[in-house]
């Protein structure tokens, strides 16, 4: 039973998902389609009759007759404050625009809560990659894109506990010289500008990304006879960047160095 | 098990030489047959990643810290990613990832050793201060760390007089303590150690059940869980393997009684250990000490050898015709760590961030399979309800909450100590027996339960230390800790080092408990914003964070706003 | 495969195997998206074993990692059948029901003992029978190789010696167990399904079947040979006797990619007319008398491509071209124009229209569909047929449907390229990750982990010749000699370097390497040259 609606769930589904299924859509951050989530961020929380806590609905499954309400005064304030902390942390300015939609939703303050914000120098050691880790919030995303759950080579983990917590390289050394193999797969999970290709970063720090201006094609990767599905982000008749559908069983969002940044040969 | 690869960082012949001989037991990850033939792969590293904790102790104690090439070294071998084992160095306090100064001092400055430190503790070095280091009783105290003179506790005992360990309403869990405790296997047999044992053996894994269930036991651990339920939950899983843990990581601020416990009884938990294993149907039992204990991990270590010998462990457990085994990991300083699921993770070598559950332990524990966590002190009591019986057992303490409790005493008491007391035994009676509040001063304020717990005011001396005695009176027994704090204590400056603890120890996950604790440090300490937000984040730390830390982390600020403290 | 050519499984298969066995291939860098399907079986708990000269980045994912001599595949796998027999593992139902030359295929590896295998392989006799009882207790086996496999010159032997296994063990047919020959270009499968090999006609079928030759020349209104034409390396050997005087090439760069590269530039030159058709201004092009700049087919025009699990999958254009490129189909169009055929405007869906009429295996594959589905597999006989996601599953039929699957007997010899005092080391060639072949789109990005042209040895060999990473050697074959920078890696065993091809333009590789191909495919022996290698006479003196 979720919000008053009788759910016939699969067994093993998300709270989340069987939610979808009824039209319920519940807010998430960390969750991605095609990771499990860490259920770190906590935006997707709901009540769970029984359960002190609130609950993770992007990882806790379903069970017979579990009563749940996804929206109620209390669920909204948690979210809202969520939302709240994160910004009083963490740049926020070019983050998805889902995430933003949630601000508004919830009626978070960007200034609710003040504090020190995480303060990290860009960090741009190559010519593809810029990461920014104070537009970062630990999601998790992109360490499990680089690590167990797509690309298995853990160049990046979290460091550091509690606040001090990042993701890094060990001994935070450059990333050329870490066991990075520039897949972008960490690029392209990223819900908040904190990892982008070094053209887009360029780009947005010149105020010349204008997502508005952009058409998506889909086309098919000339590298390898794989095959990965791409999607060629073009703004002006100029390709400006390349994702790979997430739903697509061959490559599920992810590419290889060559399938992400290859193209830019063609400038 | 994937592209290792190392920026920088080869290994000198010395930290080489440190990872092959911490890996001479148990086999090396890669296995090269030949130049042409090379056993290895993700599977392989994944059954030994659990060496990877011990194996950064072993850098840590030997080369002191965790450096560039020593985590090379050791990685390759184990087949872990560099960054990730970074990543794990890094989470654990003790581990430094940093060349280290000559002498390391880790001054507690946490809310015991706060009222007492003289920095005078005959060591000198480089001080950073740090989190409670149970060793409340003979405070002020500090752990010191050298390049290869491994990891010690220092203690200047400014506080008060000696430490002790009385029950003055009569010893069960203490009573070899008392006789001085049992630190050899002859000692500990001539005291009647093992015979709960032989009693296990007797009535088999059915018996034992039963009789923990009817004695009513409850974890010790913090959250007062029936205990007989959990073993019932792991015995009853069909799984072939399955795994029983003591937790020794007593971290919560003012608590030592699982210090005392295993320093001068450690085949108490030993045996106790033992009988769990054989009840759920585990081989295999770990126990995991925090890391500052270094006495107590000697004394475990050195139980667990006696007993192999003499034929308490091992493939033939005293005769039962069953294996057991028990294999102990030293936490690395986190006081995370301590929640079960955190610590799971910290033995299957990765950093102790707690799971979200369910699924609990009980189901998916150690290595994904069936696993029993109980507190060390939850465990002693097995043997004592296998002596005496389960009725006669709980014919002290109350219906809701029977047997006795261990009291850990510090602050400003006459003679701070571990002290047994029957449950339901009132406040005011536990400070008298620990021979009130120190000479010449007056009672300002008590902390039970830790950081995790509330304050109680003089006024509140009647209530019972029950759990349910302390739950209608809006408090919690927690870890059994009580800091005594007189007329002379700030206590605003105890709530901001409270505070401050949770944003040290915060593992960082979860967005709640990792900035809620953080804002709540800064508006605690002054530093920012008013008090008006502080309801909103002891909402969402209490409703949205993942694990008890978060959960509890405004549970004392809470309690201070109530009586005004703050 | 049993006359279909094609890799018989779907990429998510191998999430379910038991068993992987990964042999001559480096999919970790070469194909590194269907390796995380790969990754996905381990988690699953698929077993896999690596079987290369070379302990590549993907070895190390594997439980096991064999590094058998170059060239020796196939006395290996005879050993493994061999053992499969004896060991009574072989699937005697299946070979029954759906095989043929099973007798005269056991008896010619009778004499392959586990011995006898590691004389040719120099692997531990253990090792080879641990496989073999890995391989024939394992439901799911799943074979996948590249080009570690084919670039010999007993490369289709080679591709048989790996059938063998899997019809022996009945792994093929079924979920989760198969052959897969990864593609190492985006469309090298869907140039073969459309004819654009010699042998062949669009759909896969032999030039001399006279019923497709008549639908093709019904539909093209021209009547076709029945003969087969050359392939690559024929035609080279051609333009030496100058039997062939003309050439059109399109998106391909011989004279840096051909085997024995100054005899094919030679050869290049030696034409009456070259034209080139590329993106870029080649090493070809710069020989050639006309080039074509052209659009980059994935980006800049409409089409199709079909990838290593037979699916085929709409590209598009999102750009223009730059400045005269033209789409592809556009410059043909515009060339039988001026032959005098007026073939009206290009129009990609057009053109594949006409192939579906005359692919049964495509004619289902309309453009709408395979933009709703994700691209399609073949056969797709109509416009209801989802697809084969594997084939051969008829060879589980009883009783069996159609012609049976035949074991080939097929005899282990040496690579060419002997090893002797004067050329004591095995040079073998690959890719890195960053990289695709020539280098002539890859070179064009800054890639961060770009190696460049060096030549990989292990310590031991490096420290004999008395050199270390850094150093410039020269590297001579029986062809020619060329300067690298030496590298020293783990995971080669002694005697054996390692180069890529990506960078002719700073290291030549292919002028080292033999022109002498498989008289059965026309591959060259990429992966065997014996090599000599010295200090460079600069460092000599320099020291
Ligand atoms: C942050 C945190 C720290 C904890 N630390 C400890 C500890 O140090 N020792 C302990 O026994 N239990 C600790 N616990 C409780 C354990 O999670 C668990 O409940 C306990 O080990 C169960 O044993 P019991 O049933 O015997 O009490 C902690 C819980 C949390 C949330
Ligand atoms: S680019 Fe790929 S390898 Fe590098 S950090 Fe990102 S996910 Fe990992
Ligand atoms: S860098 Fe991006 S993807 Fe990675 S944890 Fe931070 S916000 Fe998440
Ligand atoms: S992205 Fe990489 S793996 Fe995918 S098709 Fe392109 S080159 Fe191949
Ligand atoms: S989406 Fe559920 S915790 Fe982040």
């Amino acid at each position: 039973m979720i919000d008053g609606i009788e759910v016939d769930a699969k067994a093993g589904a998300t709270i989340r998902s069987a939610a979808e299924t009824v039209g319920i859509e519940i807010p998430t951050l960390c969750w991605a389609r095609n990771l499990n989530p860490a259920n770190a961020c906590r935006l997707c929380v709901v009540e769970v009759e029984g359960t002190r806590p609130l609950v993770a609905s992007c990882s806790r499954t379903v069970e017979d007759q579990m009563v749940i309400t996804t929206n109620s005064a209390r669920v909204r304030e948690n979210r809202r404050s969520v939302l709240e902390l994160l910004a009083s942390a963490v740049e926020l300015d070019w983050a998805e625009s889902e995430l933003v939609a949630h601000f508004v939703e919830y009626e978070a303050r960007s200034d609710h809560f003040d504090g020190t914000k995480l303060e990290e120098a860009s960090k741009i050691h190559d010519d593809l990659f810029a990461r920014e880790y104070s537009r970062c919030v630990l999601c998790y995303r992109c360490v499990d894109a680089c690590g167990d759950q797509a690309q298995h080579t853990f160049a990046i983990a979290i460091a550091g506990r509690g606040f001090e917590s990042r993701v890094s390289t060990e001994f935070d050394v450059r990333l050329p010289d870490s066991a990075c193999v520039y897949c972008g797969n960490c690029i392209a999970v990223c819900p908040t500008g904190a990892l982008t290709p070094l053209t887009e970063f360029v780009m947005r720090t010149e105020s010349t990304w204008v997502q508005e201006r952009q058409v998506v094609t889909h086309t098919v990767c000339a590298f390898c006879g794989v095959g990965c599905n791409l999607e060629l982000h073009v703004q002006d008749d100029n390709i400006v960047k390349v994702t790979s559908p997430s739903d697509h069983d061959i490559s599920l969002g992810n590419l290889c160095i060559k399938g992400r940044f290859g193209w830019q040969h063609l400038d | 098990m994937p592209n290792v690869h190392f920026g920088n960082g080869q290994p000198t012949t010395r930290e080489q030489e440190i990872v092959e001989q911490f890996l001479l037991e148990p086999e090396r990850a890669t296995h090269a047959l030949s130049e042409r033939v090379l056993v290895g792969g993700p599977r392989r590293a994944t059954g030994i990643r659990h060496l990877l904790l011990p194996g950064l102790w072993a850098l840590q104690d030997s080369v002191g810290w965790v450096s560039p090439g020593g985590l090379k070294a050791l990685c390759d071998s184990l087949g872990v990613p560099l960054a990730e084992a970074y990543g794990v160095a890094t989470f654990y306090e003790l581990l430094q990832s940093e060349p280290p100064p000559e002498v390391l001092i880790r001054q507690c400055d946490d809310i015991t050793c706060m009222l007492f430190s003289s920095g005078n503790l005959g060591v000198e070095g480089s001080r950073v201060g740090s989190s409670c280091l149970g060793q409340c009783d003979s405070s002020a105290a500090a752990v010191v760390q050298r390049p290869g003179h491994g990891t010690a506790i220092v203690t200047e005992s400014v506080g008060a007089s000696t430490p002790v360990v009385a029950a003055p309403a009569g010893a069960r869990l203490l009573r070899r303590i008392f006789n001085g405790g049992a630190t050899t296997i002859a000692d500990y047999r001539s005291v009647g150690g093992y015979t709960a044992l032989e009693v296990a053996i007797e009535i088999g894994s059915s018996g034992v059940l039963g009789a923990i269930q009817q004695s009513g036991l409850r974890g010790r651990g913090g959250a007062a869980f029936p205990t007989g339920a959990k073993w019932l939950a792991v015995a009853d899983s069909l799984s072939s393997t399955k795994y029983v843990i003591a937790n020794a990581d007593e971290s919560e601020p003012g608590t030592f009684k699982d210090r005392v416990l295993m320093e001068q009884d450690p085949f108490a938990l030993i045996e106790a250990l033992t009988i769990a294993g054989l009840t759920v149907g585990a081989d295999c039992g770990w126990i995991y000490i925090r890391g500052e204990y270094t006495l107590s991990y000697a004394r475990i270590k050195s139980a667990i050898s006696e007993a192999h010998s003499t034929g308490f462990l091992g493939a033939d457990v005293a005769g039962s015709g069953r294996p057991f085994d028990i294999e102990v990991r030293r936490g690395g300083g986190a006081y995370v760590c301590g929640e079960e699921t955190a610590l799971l993770q910290s033995i299957e070598g990765y950093r102790g961030e707690p799971r979200s559950k369910p699924p609990y332990p009980t189901s998916d524990g150690l290595f994904g399979q069936p696993t029993l966590i109980n507190n060390v002190e939850t465990l002693v009591n097995v043997l004592e309800i296998l002596h005496q019986g389960p009725a006669e057992w709980r014919s002290v303490g109350s219906a809701e909450s029977p047997g006795t409790r261990l009291f850990c005493l510090s602050g400003h008491v006459a003679r701070p100590g571990v002290y047994e007391h029957p449950m339901g035994t009132t406040l005011g009676r536990v400070l008298s027996d620990a021979g009130g509040v120190a000479a010449g001063s007056e009672l300002q304020m008590i902390l039970l339960g830790g950081a995790a717990g509330g304050f109680v005011s003089p006024e509140q001396l009647h209530v019972e230390l029950s759990f349910e005695g302390a739950r209608s009176a809006g408090l919690s027994l927690g870890s059994g800790a009580i800091v005594v704090f007189d007329a002379s204590v700030d206590l605003p400056k105890v709530v901001a080092r409270v505070a401050k603890f949770f944003a040290n120890e915060s593992c960082g996950k979860c967005v709640p408990c990792r900035i809620g604790t953080q804002r709540q440090m800064e508006i605690v300490a002054g530093r920012s914003g008013g008090l008006r937000v502080l309801d909103d984040l002891d909402q969402v730390m209490t409703d949205s964070s993942i694990c008890g830390l978060g959960q509890a982390a405004s549970s004392l600020v809470r309690s201070a706003r109530n009586l005004g403290v703050i | 495969m049993f006359g279909v050519g094609g890799g018989t499984s779907s990429f998510a298969e191998i999430e379910d195997a038991d068993l992987i066995l990964l042999w001559g291939s480096n999919a970790r860098d070469a194909h590194p998206i269907f390796f995380h399907h790969l990754l996905k079986g381990i988690k699953n708990g698929a077993r896999m074993w690596a079987i290369d000269p070379r302990r590549t980045s993907s070895a190390k994912f594997a439980d096991t990692w064999l590094g058998l001599e170059v060239g020796s595949d196939i006395a290996l796998a005879n050993a493994l059948a061999r053992e499969i027999i004896h060991n009574g593992h072989a699937d005697e139902e299946f070979i029954a029901n759906a095989t043929s030359g099973y007798a005269e295929f056991a008896a010619s590896v009778e004499d392959w003992t586990p011995e006898r295998a590691s004389d040719a392989t120099k692997l531990p006799t253990a090792e080879i029978r641990a496989l073999a009882l890995a391989i024939g207790q394992s439901k799911k086996v799943q074979i996948c190789w590249t080009l570690g496999i084919t670039e010999h010159h007993t490369g289709v032997d080679n591709v048989h010696a790996l059938i063998n296994l899997a019809l022996l063990t009945g792994n093929v047919g079924r979920w989760g167990s198969g052959l897969v020959p990864l593609r190492g270009q985006n469309n090298v499968q869907g140039g073969g399904d459309m004819g654009a090999i010699p042998l062949r006609l669009p759909g896969f079928t032999d030039v001399s079947d006279a019923v497709q030759r008549e639908r093709c020349e019904r539909e093209w209104g021209a009547s076709l040979p029945d003969q087969r034409g050359w392939h690559m390396s024929e035609m080279f050997d051609a333009m030496h006797e100058r039997a062939l005087r003309a050439l059109w090439v399109i998106g391909e760069n011989p004279a840096d990619s051909e085997a024995d590269a100054d005899h094919a530039r030679a050869a290049l030159s030696g034409l009456d007319i070259l034209v080139v058709q590329d993106l870029y201004l080649t090493r070809t092009a710069q020989l050639a008398d006309v080039v074509f700049p052209a659009a980059a087919a994935w980006a800049e025009s409409d089409g199709t491509v079909t990838n290593s699990e037979r699916r085929v999958q709409r590209v598009r254009r999102a750009v223009a071209p730059p400045g005269e490129a033209h789409d592809d189909l556009e410059i043909i169009f515009d060339v039988a124009k001026i032959c005098g055929h007026d073939w009206g405007s290009p129009d990609a869906e057009v053109v594949w229209d006409e192939l579906r009429r005359v692919s049964p295996s495509h004619a289902g594959m309309t453009y709408a569909r395979l933009s709703d589905l994700g691209g399609l597999q073949w056969p797709c006989l109509d416009e209801s047929d989802p697809g084969a996601p594997f084939l051969h599953g008829r060879l589980w039929q009883q009783p069996l449907v159609g012609a049976r699957a035949p074991f080939a007997a097929v005899e282990w010899r040496p690579p060419l390229d002997t090893l002797d005092d004067d050329y004591p080391f095995r040079l073998t060639t690959g890719r890195v990750i960053d990289s695709y072949n020539t280098g002539v789109q890859t070179e064009r990005y800054p890639s961060p982990i770009r190696t460049g042209d060096t030549l990989d040895i292990c310590r031991a060999d490096a420290s004999s010749i008395g050199v270390t990473s850094g150093d410039r050697v020269a590297v001579a074959s029986r062809r020619g000699a060329i300067e690298m920078t030496i590298r020293i890696v783990e995971g080669l065993p002694r005697g054996l370097v390692f180069s890529t091809m990506h960078f002719p333009g700073a290291a030549d590789v292919n002028r080292l390497i033999s022109d002498a191909w498989d008289p059965k495919s026309g591959t060259a022996e990429f992966k065997a040259t014996a090599v000599r290698i010295d200090r460079c006479a600069s460092e000599i003196v320099a020291q």
